[in-house]
């Protein structure tokens, strides 16, 4: 229900590379993070996204910084096209021409990557039932991967669809699976209040591969998982590409 | 790469008939000298092997966790065996553990047995040995080897409480019975491109990060070669059904699952190690035309399959 079909986004983030950079060269995507852009509606991405554009927690703005280009552009689409909700970035979204997003797009991109510390020797061993667990070794039980294991060791990225959880904040992390999440109607019981279904508002996750995953964590799972990929931090080391990263 | 299979349909047809046939007269896995895993009771769970935290802390233990971290990083931990991308997790699921992924938990316990593979008993040290050499295209560690010492030391703790020699329920990859009116390229070729071609790459290559294989590569140098069971197409099509896509296993038909592993397994990829006298033909006739529903010598369009790549 929720899936755009991988190909349809494989194409789309492969031309979308190439009409980036064929339509930044038109936008300025520096001047646009500091200044806003031509329509006054798109405010200035630092004002949220921080100055280095590592985002901020406090508001759940998330990192932009060296994530990559096409998966910027895709979700500055998916606003434009309500595929992802959110009251502060559509409009945003919707006041930047095509070159604009290009150009912020590449902008970011730009940026430094997260560097993520290495840890030394064995493998991390993770405690059953713990945020690290879930990041690690997943709940098969519940068809649940480790997140790592599409994401990337320590959470750093893989190819354009599968962003970094390293270097974004709990706070931002946790608001994501739940927009994937939504809830069931509840009714009128011990417990409260009847509760109306709340659909996801994040529905732009290629071949739906979050959402069902968002969808069986419980809050505690969200708030552990979240934890652990803030909790990685950023280290001022740059790893070195020809080593392993353990799993 | 070889992507125009338009005309690979007309040409497969008569194949199709073949290999129909083949898949109802003979055994389609090698391993299937030992008899088919039975079906999972009603309401009754698959074997739950012991819990990470019960590895025991003593020299033993130790063994064990050596055991698992080189199941997951076989390429990082033991490069000296391993020819290509691939690690063992990458079709033993959730470290060996998911049912129908092949979890070592129903393999262990039902070794030594006759392989057809080779012609012999084998030893589960052999079985993987197997492994090495052919799904990881790689040099087989000795049998005493530390390696191998740590492989089944993590298999033998997680088998603790199966029945030796009895077959479990989730044993191998459960494959789904060829479908009525055989398997189509062109439309595996689509089904990959909708589902598999976002982690895997249009180019089947898989991905990196840095030396780290992430998402493992399907065909190509750096995949499994044409000696890996996943070389035939039913057992890739009990793999896929079951696993993919990554946490949404069970979604595909089992049609799908036939189609895409046969588009899959239509590209080249490392030699079989066996080849005889350097002769596709040979080697077809010795190892693969009895073994299930594969493409090894097989023509497929206009080109001779089994070449190898390097």
């Amino acid at each position: 229900m929720f899936a755009s079909p991988a190909r349809h986004l494989h194409l789309y983030l492969s031309a979308s590379l190439l009409m980036l950079a064929v339509q930044a060269r038109a936008a300025d995507g520096e001047a646009i993070i500091q200044k806003g852009g031509a329509n006054p509606a798109a405010m200035p991405c630092m004002s949220c996204h921080g100055a280095d554009g590592k985002g901020m927690a406090a508001g759940g703005f998330p990192r932009l910084a060296g994530l990559p280009a096409a998966y910027i552009a895709k979700q500055l689409a998916d606003f434009k096209a309500g595929r992802r909700e959110n009251p502060l970035m559509q409009p945003i979204a919707q006041a930047l021409d095509d070159a604009e997003t290009a150009a912020v797009a590449m902008a970011y991109a730009a940026l430094p990557k997260v560097q993520v510390k290495v840890m030394a020797g064995a493998p991390e061993r993770p405690k059953e039932g713990s945020g690290a667990w879930l990041a690690l070794r997943g709940a098969w039980d519940r068809n649940i991967p480790e997140c790592t294991l599409c994401h990337g060791p320590a959470g750093v990225g893989v190819g354009d669809a599968f962003p970094p959880l390293a270097g974004q904040s709990a706070e931002y992390i946790e608001a994501q699976l739940r927009a994937w999440r939504a809830s069931p109607a509840r009714p009128a019981g011990r417990k409260g209040k009847a509760l109306a279904a709340v659909p996801p508002t994040r529905r732009n996750d290629p071949n739906g591969l979050m959402q069902h995953i968002a969808a069986d964590l419980s809050e505690a799972e969200i708030k552990a998982v979240a934890a652990y990929f803030a909790g990685l931090g950023e280290s001022t080391e740059p790893f070195d590409a020809s080593q392993h990263r353990l799993r | 790469m070889p992507t125009t299979f338009r005309r690979l349909t007309a040409v497969l047809l008569p194949l199709l008939a073949v290999h129909a046939m083949a898949a109802d007269s003979t055994r389609l896995d090698d391993q299937t000298q030992l008899p088919k895993a039975p079906a999972r009771p009603a309401g009754k769970a698959y074997f739950q092997p012991p819990a990470e935290a019960d590895i025991p802390n003593n020299a033993y233990g130790e063994l064990v966790r050596r055991g698992q971290d080189l199941f997951m990083n076989t390429k990082a931990l033991a490069p000296e065996y391993v020819g290509n991308e691939m690690n063992c997790v990458n079709c033993h699921i959730d470290r060996g553990r998911k049912a129908n992924s092949a979890p070592l938990w129903a393999a262990y316990t039902m070794y030594p047995a006759y392989r057809k593979k080779n012609n012999k008993v084998n030893t589960f040290v052999e079985r993987m040995q197997g492994c090495f050499q052919f799904s990881m295209n790689g040099k087989a560690p000795a049998a005493d080897s530390e390696v191998l010492a740590a492989l089944t030391a993590y298999a033998y703790w997680m088998s603790a409480g199966v029945p030796i020699g009895k077959v479990q329920p989730g044993r191998g990859f459960d494959e789904p019975p060829p479908p009525r009116g055989g398997y189509d390229i062109a439309r595996g070729q689509r089904v990959y491109e909708k589902q598999c071609a976002l982690c895997h790459g249009d180019d089947g290559a898989g991905r990196k990060v840095g030396a780290t294989s992430v998402f493992p590569p399907l065909w190509g140098k750096d995949s499994y070669n044409w000696g890996a069971g996943m070389h035939r197409i039913n057992t890739a099509a009990g793999f896929i059904q079951h696993n993919m896509p990554l946490g949404r296993g069970e979604t595909l038909s089992d049609q799908e699952a036939w189609d895409v592993a046969a588009y899959i397994n239509a590209h080249e990829r490392p030699q079989d190690p066996r080849l005889v006298n350097g002769d596709i033909d040979e080697t077809r006739k010795r190892y693969h035309a009895d073994d299930g529903v594969n493409l090894y010598g097989v023509v497929v369009d206009g080109r001779k399959l089994g070449q190898g790549v390097k």
